[in-house]
Order: structure tokens, then sequence, then C-alpha cells
């Protein structure tokens, strides 16, 4: 379903700022599969993130889509197969109109927009049901302006505004990061439910070790621009927090002894 | 005095046209488009020269909205194929135009006196159904000693501005214009929604400068005349009927703003009329006016909702107070 191969990115280069945010990533994700993505800050997440959905393109390097190679499809048009949210509430929602026609551009993505009303009666009941299933009452308040919901709301309605289509690729960049502790946690759910409901194949970042844990069925360990570390199956149902560090522990002790020894 | 105030609410109807068309590009894209001064120059200079050689006046109307359409579009392009800041693009695009135009009218002033235009077809048409003497004849019964010569025009440019607000409305409802919309709103969202933005700005910009180009047509043949320079200070003129109708008539909603957008045009002329009959002002004094008018406009609505809010914590604060003596004396 995705696949990327030898995608390097440079940021800056030959210049003092040069930054190496990532370096020769190669990644092949099924239909359906679910990977929680951590490292630590500037591991290259957002990045390999962007690469994706087409708001960067990479130094070199190809990224597939259903087999067909992307990487040269301007971000308009790759996204409609991409469904994203944001760690900012604010960036995925138009806040100055109304829920319901932010759910009806949600609805043109993956069809030629049109010169007919954006909202009708079907799509106003379509657009109602889909809310109910957020249980936040968002589904009596279509005309309310999305500017006046809290950040919860619009993350939840991002969510769904990313995933109602059925895209073929659903990219998460740290969406619970700026909610609070409870929010975080429906937020979280919902995200649960929507993927398993559509089978999304799905990228989340997140910087919470137990939410990357408890979520999806595959886990990449980000560090320097590289994958290292990369689990799925029943190994990862059984990975604790303790093991993750001590990984990351191993993994990086063993190269920082390798420059050494390159380093002379 | 009536007469002056018709003839005010007459070339309002005309001019918010070309307000819808600033609505366009400030508000909805947040877009400030100066292109405007020059592509109102546009609709009417090359209006005014196909009239003049003999094209009939609606299909030149409709060439010059046509020319305004492209010049918007080029602005657009500058924007987002050439990366050009909005302002300086809109600013480039403005001083081409104004050869551009030049080229097009051949001499600074294009007359159109004792041409048939768009408006004095109207006029002739309307005379033969003999509805102004029935309204004039109101007017007289009201009271008034003199009546205006024509309602034609301005029933017609009424009716014609009101279809361009609907077909507007609907436009900015369909998934297009909702995309238009959020472009203007949240950018990486609804390119994040598959959305060629670029394009989009394009023809907003575009449509922008249409209605302006087909506003500055329209007031070409009122006026009977086309000038190279009658587009000076029309985008503060458009920014301004914007800001005022906005104030006195509300935006909460698309159809809102239109209607507020027309009205505001209407009043800024009614105000600049007025203001022009004062005796201390002259009519070099109407960019100042304006500039006043504008500023009053985006001051008060903050003052007033200031005052309001500084009563209702009185408010709240007397009735604190009260209910303490109440506790305190029980
Ligand atoms: N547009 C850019 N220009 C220059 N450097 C950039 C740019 N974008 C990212 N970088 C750099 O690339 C590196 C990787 O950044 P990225 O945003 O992918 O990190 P991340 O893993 O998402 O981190 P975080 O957890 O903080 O979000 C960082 O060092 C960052 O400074
Ligand atoms: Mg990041």
């Amino acid at each position: 379903m995705l696949k990327i191969e030898d995608v390097s990115m440079t940021f800056n280069e030959n210049t003092p700022d040069e930054k190496k945010a990532l370096q020769r990533i190669n990644l092949e994700l099924e239909k359906g599969e679910f990977v929680t993505v951590i490292g630590s800050n500037g591991a290259g997440k957002s990045t390999l993130m962007n690469v994706i959905s087409g708001s960067l393109i990479p130094d070199v390097g190809d990224v597939y889509i259903n087999d067909q190679n992307v990487v040269h499809l301007p971000e308009y048009k790759r996204s409609k197969m991409i469904g994203r949210v944001f760690q900012d509430p604010m960036a995925g929602t138009a806040p100055s109109m109304t829920i319901e026609e932010n759910l009806a551009m949600a609805y043109a993505r993956d069809k030629k927009r049109k010169l007919v009303p954006g909202v009708n009666k079907k799509r106003k009941d379509h657009f109602r049901e889909y809310l109910e299933t957020l249980n936040l009452g968002l589904e009596d308040r279509l005309n309310a302006k999305v500017g006046f919901l809290s950040g919860g709301e619009r993350q939840a309605l991002s969510l769904l505004m990313a995933t109602f289509t059925e895209p073929y690729i659903l990219l998460l960049d740290e969406h619970t990061a700026a909610l609070d502790p409870s929010r975080a946690e429906l937020i979280t759910k919902i995200t649960k439910d929507v993927v398993a409901k559509f089978g999304l194949t799905t990228m989340m970042v997140t910087h919470n070790m137990q939410q990357a844990l408890d979520l999806g069925d595959r886990l990449f360990m980000m560090d320097k621009g590289q994958i290292i570390f990369d689990i799925k199956g029943e190994e990862k149902q059984n990975l604790t927090i303790k093991n993750l560090l001590d990984e990351f522990q191993r993994i990086r002790g063993k190269q920082i002894e390798s420059d050494r020894a390159v380093l002379g | 005095m009536l007469i002056a105030l018709f003839g005010a609410v007459e070339s309002g109807v005309i001019y918010a046209i070309m307000a819808l068309g600033v609505y366009l590009s400030f508000r909805v894209l947040d877009f400030p488009d100066l292109t405007v001064d020059g592509s109102f120059v546009t609709g009417a200079g090359i209006s005014a020269i196909l009239i003049v050689n003999g094209t009939s006046p609606v299909i030149a109307t409709l060439i010059g909205a046509l020319a305004g359409f492209i010049a918007g579009c080029l602005t657009g392009l500058l924007h987002t194929a050439g990366k050009i800041n909005a302002l300086l693009a809109g600013i480039l695009m403005m001083i081409a135009l104004y050869s551009i135009n030049l080229r097009f009218m051949g001499q600074p002033t294009v007359s159109l006196l004792n041409e048939s235009t768009l408006i004095s077809q109207i006029q002739s048409a309307w005379a033969s159904t003999g509805i102004d003497t029935g309204l004039n004849a109101v007017l007289q019964a009201l009271g008034a000693d003199r009546v205006p010569t024509t309602w034609g025009i301005f029933i017609v440019m009424t009716v014609l501005t009101v279809v361009i607000k609907f077909l507007l409305d609907y436009f900015l409802k369909t998934e297009i214009g909702l995309a238009i919309r959020a472009t203007g709103d949240n950018q990486k969202m609804i390119r994040s929604l598959s959305a060629n933005t670029n394009f989009l700005i394009i023809v907003g910009i575009g449509l922008s400068n249409a209605l302006v180009a087909l506003s500055g047509a329209l007031v070409g043949q009122l006026g009977g005349f086309a000038n190279l320079n009658m587009g000076i200070g029309m985008i503060v003129i458009g920014l301004a009927s914007v800001i005022i109708g906005e104030a006195l008539f509300g935006k909460k909603t698309i159809t809102r703003v239109t209607l507020a957008v027309i009205l505001g045009a209407i009043v800024y002329r009614i105000v600049v009329t007025l203001a022009l009959r004062v005796d201390f002002l002259e009519s070099s004094d109407l960019k100042l006016i304006t500039a006043v008018l504008v500023i009053a406009a985006l001051v008060t609505p903050k003052v007033l909702q200031a005052r309001r809010e500084k009563k209702r914590r009185l408010a709240k604060r007397a009735a604190l107070v009260e209910q303490k003596e109440r506790e305190a004396s029980a």
C-alpha cells in the first residue's frame, strides 16, 4: 500500500545549519497496517510524514502509494489518497466556516469539485450520522462556525474529515499532543475506532510511549533521520516502555561505539 | 437635494458591483488586491472604445468585464506561480494596466456622449413603459418639487446588482466556492483536502476583477466617458463600502455580508454626496472624507463593543456588592 525507497532529505545542505533530516529511509506498509512512530525531537518524524504527503519533496528516493510512484505528484493531487491530522487543532479545519461546510470540503476530497452546492439534504444526513459516532453532540451544531469549537472538538472533527472518505493512507502527526489528558484519551479512542472501522493504513507519530504501545500493530523508532527499530506482530504486543528504552540504548550505544571506531 | 440623493443611490448600486469584487478578494480570499484601481479603468475604457467603434453596448460591457477577469488572473498568477507578495503583485498589475489601458483607449479620455450605450438604451426602453409617470406622481404627491428624469437606470441596475449578489452567494456555497473560501481561511487545510489552491486564487482574483471591471464599464457609460484616471483610489472606495456595510449591517452569513456590502456602497455614496454639500468641504476633500469614513467604520464598532463590555462589568460588580450587603444583613 505504501512503499518508501531510499528516501533522503537534507536541509540547508553545505551550510553550518546542515541537517540530515532523513537518511536512506526504506519502509513498506501493508494495506490496513497501523504503525506508531516514536523518536526524540528532531528525529525526522514530521519530515517523513511531509515527504509522504507531498508537502516536502525529498532530495532522492521514491514514494509509492498503491504501486504508483507519487514522489513528483503535487501535494494537492496526492491528498486525494491521503488523510492527515496535524498537531495544531487550528490547522485541520477552516475556522470561519461551519461544521457542515468543513465536512463538505472533506467530502469532496476524492472527487472533482464542481459548481454544485457543497451541502445538500442528503449529505447533511450523512454528516450527522458520522458526527454522531463522535459522541460530542456536534451533530446538533452543523451550522456552528468551527472557530467556536474547543481544541478537542476541532481535533475530533479533523479526524473525521481526514478519514470518512476512506483514504489509502492516514497520517497523524502528534494529533493528540495539544490536548488535555482526558481529551487526548478521547481522540485516541476515536482514532482507534475509525482506523478499525475503515481498515485504514495508518502512520501515527506520538511522544507518548504508552500510546505508541497500546495502538497499532507495528512500531517504528526513529533517530537522526533513520528508522532504527521496527517491530510488529506479537513482539510488539508484548513490548513495554522499559524494553523500548533499553532497545534505544542498545542500538545507539553500539552506534556510538562504531562512530568512535570510525573516527579513531 | 432629493435629486442629488437619488443620483447617489443610483450610482451606489453600480459601485456596489465593484464592492462585491473587493469583498471577494479582500475578505473571502484574504488577498489584498490592488489591481482594482487599474481593472476598473480597463472595464470602462475597453467597453467605451468598443462602443465608439460600433460594438453593441451589451457585448462591449461583457468584453470589458472579461478583460478585468484576465487582468485579475494575471495578478493571481504573479502571486502563485511567481511567488510575489500579494500586495506587490496587485501594485505591479495596477501600474502595468495604466499603460495597457491607455494603449486600448488610444487617448486619456473616451467620450460616449453621442453614443448609444447600455445606459441610454435602458433609458429609452424604460421611457416607453411609462412607469416613471406613475412613480413620479407618487413622489409629487409626497411633496417633492423636482423628480428624477428616469427610474429605469436605478431599477435595472438594482436588479442586475441583486442578481449578481445571488449568483455570488450561490457560487460561494458550491464545492468550488467552499474551497475558495477555505483558501482564504486555512490554505494548508484545504490543500490537504486535495484542492489546488493556486488555481483557486487565480480564478478568485479573476472573478473579483471581472466584477470590478463590469462596474467600471457601467460607471463609464452612466457618466458618459471613460478616463484613464477614473480608477484612482477605487480600491479604497471598495474597501470603504465593505467595511461600512459590515459595520452597519452585520456579517454573520455570506448572504448577509453580500447584502451588507451592497448597502455599504450605497451608504458611502450618500454620505459623500451629503458631505460635499457642507459649505466648507470641497470636492478635492473627497479622499479625506473617504479616509475619515473608513476610520470611523473601523473604530466605532470596537469602541461600542468596549463600552458594552464595561457597562456589563459595572452591572455585575454592582450586583455583587448588593449580594454581599444582603448576605451581611442576613
Ligand atoms: N524546513 C526546514 N528547514 C530546515 N530544517 C528543517 C526544516 N524542517 C525540519 N528541519 C530540521 O530537520 C530535523 C527533523 O525535523 P522534524 O520536524 O522531522 O523532527 P520531528 O521528529 O518531527 O521532531 P518533533 O518531535 O520535535 O516534532 C530537525 O532537526 C529540524 O530542525
Ligand atoms: Mg514533528
